[in-house]
């Protein structure tokens, strides 16, 4: 756009301004109307008209008591057609406060001035610079809406299109829901207009999205006697178009996600499942095959019987596969074919001159936006498939290149990518057999240490429990990890606000410990600090508990480590012990914590800490005689440890204990119910007699 | 088609307020459709190995065995809905396994269905496999088999699948050439060869497993308990069985045809076939030739209505299309007044009306001018002839013994093989008959696309045709009046306005479309009456059971018969002109020939396709078509799919001519 056409430009644009400001009303509306077919179409003159004020003229007279119906539903018009050019031609209306004014002409008892304004205030809408609150700020717009469903197939239209682009929050959804949008909007979807049927399935899927409430509601809606479930399973038949089918299909997943339709119903199994599947085709538009495969992740997600028929219905693994292969030289010619076939139509329509370049370059970005949104979606779709099934994960890593692919997606500049990417390794990597295999080969954890080192939280969350698993025991990965200095990583992330990444760091140190020799262990201590660790003990979040405590036992594993530690942290550590043994804990709690004072009671030195404090030797009595086998059983290792024959000191330990009236338990011990237990009580029995 | 051709017809209703241009578009996709069949036909056959013409097999379905059980008339049932496309005559379903086209090591049970292992089964060498009893039509567009493994057996190496004539049946499938399987051990698909590729998850004893092939684009995949395991085979060949294979002791398998319901959502695939066939044809470009398309169909439309005669219709649907009739309007009006003559069962004086108006013309159609002879016998015996009636002393009302008067429209015989061939009797009239037990004739041939029509005497294609007008009836709508009823009673009205007939002559009532119907009712004395709600309960006598009347009958027939001798000589003998001559003298041994075997013949019915065969010898005389293009098109498109499901072009399932006539 250059300057020299401006003047002239606007000289015209000034004289259909200036033509709504004439005292002959007829002339107005003469003017209104020939602005109306001067815009239309024509991005360069909405944008004169709009700096040239003409929005707020036309808002005044579309407010106006004395303007004629006709009049006011022009100026409507006209508005509805300035919304339809740019991004910042809606800025501006929004700012003009064209959206009360809009709303205010929905009180008018003229239906087809409503219907200007309603076209208006969709096309304002579904803008994505448009705040959605404007659409819930005054509470009783949304009533009115719901009212004005029953004028005519266009009112219809505009306010489901309307809702369906404004319901984003649960908020959203509960405010549509408590003025009846779902009873109100049911009798639609046999509305005789296949536009009106779209937009209120559409409606639905936004309503029923991870929301209990709608979800339940609407198993029970009967349209024309028919349930709405069957409704969608028939929206979802193979010669209805792709929107309807996917649309119907999202709303079916919603309501199965929030537990209104079981997993093994059939319009999930045999209806919805295979639907999502086919719009992964290849066959499909790129937007529908990213909705398709985002919409079959959310769906199997929770359901290893789903992952299953979805990993063999047709060829699901390899159709993905195919969503690497985006851009490629062929694909890209064809889309751009496609859309600029329809850019091209509209410039020649609108404005010939302009048909040039820079549609391709938006072309561009265009494509790369559509190589992320697939390859992420692909990558989430693999992360569901394989959250369970051995065999699927198999099947998973043996797809071409997949972890090859794996590993670049976590460098990739889009976040979505990298996430979904990590997500997708996090799920392969409850794999043991990956772990020693494909996980190794490839060096995932190289890319996976870079990704940690700054990184949203999201992405952080799961490349951490990613790491977690490449810390097992069994993995060849956790050399190299340990190596590459990944404790203060970990260390770090215990401290994160984040409950999730406390887990996970603490749980990783956890892993870590298991197993690992001295030097690797005194490491984590010193890295971690014993006041950090001491302060994890008290985590209100349970599960950092249980890990920190997990790490406490696998630190204190072999004697001499049990020793040593017990030398330098003795004291804290039975503090935090006696802590949490006397506080309310839950039992797996109170069971781990047993397992570390067992642990402690097979050092050498470590023991006396026990011995010396009577305190503990009553708690440690007390769990025997308690109402759960687990703590008995974990306390029982306990005093077995303590009383144990071929130690030094075990004479006294064993008159000590005795005199305490541990035997006595024991012997009943040795009756118990429990194989375990009683077995257990009868080997600590055996030190005595030896 | 009835409802597209008569809502065609509803022109005249609309020309008021309705562009044509509305209407022409939807047309335009037939002739698309016409255009796309014939180009794929022959790229088609082309490229067909004409050897393969020969191999159709012979078979003689079951159908009409009295004796059918449930399972079989279900079986038929199920197998008409999915495959209708598919002449059984020509191409028969496969309905069981080939008790003759298997291995020694196959057993059967349970009409044929049930395959059971009895080899030994200690290596490959003992795998035994067994065929259908027919290969798969290619009319059938999408054929789908399912089988459900009652027991695995041993060790349960089972193969689901193909083959073609001649394969080895001591194999399992897919192992040789021209052989395609699944095999249930491993979950591997074979495609002709010895050595599988990972293809679905592995099937044993419970599951289902089902076979599909798409005969368009020549792939196949299988199903496993209703979900589709995707893409298996590509480029198979034509005529491939449906085939199992066992190989250990114990397998057992069940095979549903389609005796059962299936597992699997077939029709629901089928449907998005059918769309994508119908989007195709719908889209298929025509390029720079719009303009000329355009006004190809005008021209279709203009010359159906100008051949049956719609003399206003046309002139307004040229007038609004601005093209030009090729006929005299004059003519148009002659040919539609003798029409409605013979459909209004006066055959003389149609006859006296054609030798005043086309002198020449019956001298030249010997023919003709005999069958019309033999036409007006028949009528002297129902009493609508005018030399019979003239003797009638019962108000005109009453005199008509039949029910409604037809009004010249034609049948249209889109699923007549004969339709193109058999030129003249094709586009006979049956529009505005309203039967008596309209709703009666509606339960007992719900389904008209499907009753044959192979020749008009037959008598199935009596009810097809009744059929036929019991839908343009209800299909044409009366301006002004909601349902047959009242737009009677308003006839009985118009009647005493319109005296003297011939509605269409006057300028205010171009609307002669709709009126159509009254106005053969009201041509010249108005003595016809129409009787149409009074009807079929009055008892009939011969001549309408004047003395005089069937005095003239008799000589009338002395006369005929002379007729038919002075033929024999000029011309020799004409057996058909013998039959003619014997049926309809043959009424007159019955006391109540209408009730009796040879009754048929005095329906109204009948007079449509003499009337359209008059029409076409006058047509003819002028130069002009003796046959619509229109129903020429439609004709040579039915032919088309026809021979697309011979040449194997799996889509002619898909592209059937009566899915475009809503």
């Amino acid at each position: 756009m250059t300057c020299c056409g401006q003047p002239e430009v606007t000289a015209t644009s000034r004289h259909y301004v200036d033509r709504l400001f004439d005292p002959d009303p007829q002339k107005v509306l003469q003017g209104v109307i020939d602005m109306k077919n001067a815009v239309i179409g024509n991005n360069k003159q909405k944008a004169n008209l709009i700096v040239l004020g003409a929005v707020p003229r036309l808002l005044y007279l579309l407010q106006q008591s004395s303007s004629s119906d006709m009049l006011r539903t022009e100026c409507a018009v006209v508005l509805g057609s300035l919304a339809m050019g740019t991004e910042n031609n809606i800025k501006s209306l929004v700012d003009c406060h064209i959206i009360p004014a809009l709303l205010q002409g929905l009180l008018s008892p003229n239906v087809s001035f409503i219907e200007a304004c309603l076209r208006c205030l969709r096309t304002v809408f579904i803008s994505p610079v448009t705040p959605v609150q404007l659409l819930y700020s005054d509470l009783t717009v949304i009533p009115h809406f719901i009212c004005l469903l029953s004028q005519s197939l266009h009112t219809q239209e505009y306010i489901t299109q309307i809702f369906s682009h404004c319901c984003k929050t649960p908020d959203h959804q509960t405010v549509l829901f408590n003025h009846g949008a779902i009873q109100n909007i049911a009798p639609l979807l046999n509305s005789s207009s296949p536009k009106v049927r779209m937009q209120a399935l559409k409606c639905f899927s936004v309503l029923a999205y991870e929301n209990t409430q709608v979800s339940m509601t609407l198993v029970n809606v009967l349209v024309d006697g028919e349930p709405l479930t069957q409704v969608f399973v028939r929206m979802m038949q193979r010669d209805k178009p792709i929107e309807m089918q996917l649309t119907a299909a999202k709303c079916l997943t919603y309501m199965c996600r929030a537990g209104a339709i079981r997993t093994d119903d059939s319009s999930i199994v045999l209806k919805t499942l295979p639907c999502l599947v086919r719009m992964c085709s290849k066959d499909r538009l790129l937007e529908e095959r990213v909705e398709g495969a985002e919409t079959l992740a959310f769906l199997v997600e929770p359901d290893v019987d789903l992952q299953r028929i979805a990993s063999v219905t047709d060829h699901l693994l390899a159709m993905l596969a195919d969503y690497f292969k985006y851009p490629s030289s062929v694909s890209t010619i064809a889309d751009i074919k496609r859309v600029s076939w329809a850019e091209i139509t509209e410039h020649l329509i609108y404005a010939p001159s302009r048909l040039n370049n820079k549609s391709f370059s938006v072309q561009l970005d265009h494509d790369l936006k559509h190589a992320h949104e697939l390859r992420q979606a692909a990558f989430r779709l693999y992360a569901s498939l394989g959250s369970n099934d051995e065999d699927i994960r198999k099947k998973i890593t043996e797809t071409e290149n997949m972890m090859d692919r794996i590993v670049s997606g976590l460098s990739e500049s889009s976040i979505k990518v990298r996430l979904a990417a990590v997500r997708c390794l996090h799920s392969l990597s409850r794999s043991v057999q990956q772990l020693r295999t494909s996980f190794h080969d490839h060096a995932v954890w190289k890319p996976l240490m870079k990704l940690l080192q700054n990184a949203p939280d999201e992405v952080l969350i799961m490349a951490s429990s990613t790491l977690c698993n490449l810390l097992l025991e069994f993995s060849p990965s956790k050399e190299p990890i340990l190596e590459s200095g990944v404790i203060e990583l970990l260390c770090s992330l215990t401290q994160s606000d984040s409950p999730a990444l406390r887990v996970n760091g603490i749980w990783a140190l956890m892993n870590m410990a298991f197993q690992a020799d001295q030097k690797v262990k005194m490491e984590i201590v010193r890295s971690l600090g014993t006041d950090h660790l001491f302060r994890l003990l008290s985590d209100p979040d349970p599960n950092v508990l249980m890990k920190t405590l997990g790490l406490l036992r696998n630190l204190l594993s072999t004697r001499p480590h049990i020793d040593q530690l017990m030398g330098s942290h003795g004291k804290q550590i039975m503090q935090a012990v006696t802590l949490i043994l006397e506080g309310e804990h839950s039992i797996e709690v109170k069971d781990q914590t047993l397992c570390i004072l067992a642990n402690i009671a097979d050092g050498n030195t470590a023991k006396e800490l026990i011995m010396t404090n009577d305190d503990m030797l009553q708690k440690i009595k007390y769990y025997m005689g308690h109402s759960h086998v687990k703590l008995q059983l974990a306390a029982t290792f306990c005093i077995s440890n303590l009383i144990w024959n071929e130690e030094d000191g075990s004479q006294e330990r064993q008159d000590k204990l005795r005199e305490m009236g541990f035997v006595d338990i024991l012997h009943k011990l040795s009756q118990a119910t429990d194989p375990n237990l009683c077995d257990r009580a009868k080997t600590a029995m055996q030190q005595y007699l030896a | 088609m009835r409802k597209l051709l008569s809502s065609e017809l509803q022109f005249p209703h609309i020309t008021a307020n309705r562009p044509y241009s509305r209407c022409c578009p939807r047309m335009s996709h037939y002739c698309w459709f016409f255009q796309s069949l014939t180009l794929s036909l022959c790229k088609k056959l082309n490229t067909q190995n004409p050897k393969n013409m020969a191999e159709l097999g012979a078979g003689s379905p079951l159908l009409g065995d009295p004796a059918l059980n449930y399972q079989e008339h279900e079986l038929n049932e199920r197998l008409k809905r999915l495959y209708p496309a598919v002449n059984e005559e020509e191409t028969p379903l496969p309905r069981s396994w080939s008790p003759k086209d298997k291995y020694s090591y196959i057993g059967l049970s349970q009409n044929n269905l049930r395959v059971h292992y009895k080899g030994h089964g200690k290596n490959h060498k003992d795998a035994a496999s067994v065929r259908a009893t027919h290969p798969i039509p290619a009319a059938c567009g999408i054929y789908y088999f399912e089988v459900k493994i009652v027991s695995k057996g041993r060790d349960g190496y089972m193969g689901i699948g193909l083959s073609a004539q001649g394969v080895n049946m001591n194999r399992l499938p897919g192992w040789d050439k021209h052989s395609y399987g699944y095999h249930g051990d491993d979950g591997h698909s074979f495609c002709s060869s010895g050595t599988g590729q990972p293809y679905g998850p592995t099937f044993t004893t419970g599951d289902v497993i089902g076979c599909c092939v798409n005969l368009i684009n020549n792939t196949c995949f299988y199903t496993k308990n209703g979900h589709s395991l995707g893409v298996a085979f590509t480029d198979l060949p034509p005529n491939l069985y449906p085939t199992v294979g066992l190989q250990t002791p114990g397998e057992i398998v069940d095979a549903n045809f389609g005796q059962q319901p299936f597992v699997f959502d077939i029709e629901d695939y089928m449907s998005e076939w059918r769309a994508k066939i119908h989007s195709m044809i719908a889209r298929f470009p025509i390029g720079e030739r719009l303009g000329e398309w355009q006004a190809v169909l005008q021209n279709m439309v203009s010359s159906y209505l100008v051949h049956h005669g719609y003399c206003a219709t046309a002139t307004a649907f040229a007038r609004a299309t601005e093209t030009i009739i090729q006929e005299d309007p004059n003519s148009i009006k002659n040919r539609q007044r003798i029409q409605k003559l013979v459909l209004a069962g006066r055959v003389g004086e149609a006859i006296d009306a054609t030798q005043q108006l086309y002198p020449g013309l019956l001298e030249h159609n010997p023919n003709l001018l005999f069958m019309l002879k033999c036409r007006q016998f028949v009528e002297m015996v129902n009493g609508t002839d005018s030399e019979v009636r003239c003797f009638s002393v019962r108000s005109p009302k009453s005199q008509d013994s039949y029910p409604g008067s037809p009004s010249p429209s034609p049948r249209h015989g889109a699923n007549n093989p004969h339709l193109h061939s058999t030129g003249a009797d094709s586009p006979t009239c049956s529009n505005g008959v309203t039967p008596p037990n309209k709703t009666k004739t509606h339960s007992k041939y719900p389904s008209i696309s499907s009753a044959s029509s192979s020749s008009s005497s037959s008598p199935s294609s009596v009810n097809y045709s009744e059929s036929n007008s019991t839908d343009s009836t209800k299909s044409q709508p009366h301006s002004g009046t909601s349902n047959q009823e009242t737009s009677d009673s308003e006839m009985e009205i118009e009647a005493e306005h319109y005296s003297n007939g011939v509605a269409e002559n006057s300028s205010s009532r171009i609307m002669n479309g709709t009126y159509k119907h009254q106005e053969i009712l009201q041509v010249d004395d108005n003595s016809l009456g129409n009787g149409v709600a009074v009807e079929s309960c009055a008892s009939k006598q011969f001549c309408g059971g004047n003395q005089a009347a069937t005095e003239r009958m008799i000589q009338f027939g002395r006369e005929l018969q002379a007729l038919n001798e002075q033929l024999c000589r000029q011309y020799g003998k004409n057996t058909m002109h013998k039959k003619m001559l014997q049926d309809a003298f043959s009424l007159l041994a019955y006391s109540d020939p209408w009730d009796c075997p040879m009754g048929q013949q005095l329906d109204p019915m009948q007079r449509e396709s003499i009337c359209s065969a008059l029409n076409s010898a006058i047509l003819e005389s002028q130069n002009l078509p003796k046959q619509p293009p229109l129903m020429l098109a439609l004709g040579q498109a039915t032919e088309c799919v026809q021979l697309m499901a011979r040449v194997r072009s799996g889509s002619c399932s898909f592209a059937r001519v009566d899915n475009f006539l809503h």
